[in-house]
């Protein structure tokens, strides 16, 4: 890592993936890396989590129940709001989308510790899960019907195939900006935390004359880690909020 | 100048103009939470109603800067 002063700086390299367990099986690497390790971790918390808060079930909740119970209220809220009733039948499946990615996101907020959400690959999968969970329940349950939603209605005909063009575009490039959203703003949240954390230690590496200056990327530093706080949230609620928003086209293509 | 050299600078002229998006992106959020306080103060009884758009609303048009500074940090660190 860059210490003294006037070296070059590395933010990418938090990023790296790292084998943590190796395991190669039949000349395949399927080694436990860094970037798996934290997502069982998330996965492991969500289900603690969630399991200590269904486990009373009494009439006075406890404070674990209380917070299991706000999560379900405030993931039910988004689900109906965006998706409608018949939307809650993927509420199981918004809830722990919504919940990995935060716990997630949240996780890459301990110093030395690694954002699984930073890696294209991850946000990619998950985003595609849902493309195709669309396009499966869509064409299941309304058959031919499901490619109406690229034929808005009250368009005139002589504009119509441009629209068509577009919308099936705007329709296939989901996955793409559905990942990238919260990828780049992962990624680039630690970039920005990292290049202020080594300002600091290049300043107090620099002489004595400004190494006071020192405190002020400092607070810059904290500034911008309530940010990324909010950033973390706010991006782990468009991702579940956007994907209730393509479950509703599957659910009802064409219009509302 | 060496082709090396004018590659390097190339680099960050273009990590630079890169970050011009930011800014772009910065007038769609000031636009964003002035129409917004505008709306609000016109009928503050509907506030609390129309949070979630709102935020909504941010974080897809500041996402967009977003995208602007990755490829500027990439311009910077990865390549």
């Amino acid at each position: 890592m860059a210490t003294e002063p006037g070296a070059v700086i590395h933010p990418i390299e938090q990023f790296h993936i790292n084998p943590v367990v190796p395991i190669n099986v039949a000349g395949y690497d399927v080694s436990l890396t860094n970037s798996g390790l934290y997502m069982l971790l998330a996965v492991a918390l969500a289900c603690l989590m969630t399991a200590i808060a269904g486990r009373g079930g009494s009439g006075v909740p406890t404070r674990m129940q209380a917070l299991g119970e706000m999560a379900y209220e405030f993931t039910a809220g988004m689900v109906r709001s965006a998706a409608g009733e018949a939307g809650m039948r993927f509420f199981p499946f918004v809830f722990s989308v919504f919940f990995f990615v935060l716990i997630c996101n949240l996780l890459g907020f301990f110093p030395y510790s690694f954002v699984a959400t930073s890696q294209i690959i991850i946000t990619a999968a998950l985003a595609l899960m849902v493309f195709l969970t669309v396009v499966f329940f869509g064409v299941k349950e309304h058959g031919t019907h499901f490619f109406s939603m690229f034929v808005p209605p009250g368009v005139p005909i002589y504009i119509l195939p441009l629209v068509v063009a577009i919308e099936i575009v705007s329709f296939l490039s989901r996955p793409i900006s559905h990942s990238v959203r919260l990828f780049a703003n992962m990624l680039a949240g630690h970039i920005t935390l990292y290049v202020f954390g080594a300002f600091v230690i290049m300043l107090l590496g620099a002489g004595a004359a400004v190494k006071g200056f020192a405190v002020l990327p400092f607070l810059m530093i904290i500034g911008i880690y309530a940010l990324e706080l909010l950033v973390a949230f706010l991006q782990a609620y468009v991702f579940a909020m956007l994907t209730c928003m393509y479950l509703n086209d599957a659910l009802h293509p064409g219009g509302h | 100048m060496e082709p090396h050299e004018l590659a390097l600078a190339a680099k960050y002229v273009g990590a630079g103009l890169a970050a011009i998006g930011t800014g772009a992106a910065g007038i769609g959020v000031g636009t964003l939470f002035g129409q917004f306080l505008n709306g609000a103060l016109r009928n503050p009884s509907a506030v609390d109603g129309q949070f979630g758009r709102l935020i909504f609303g941010f974080a897809v048009t500041e996402a967009l800067g977003i995208f602007a500074l990755l490829i500027s940090f990439l311009l910077l660190f990865a390549v």
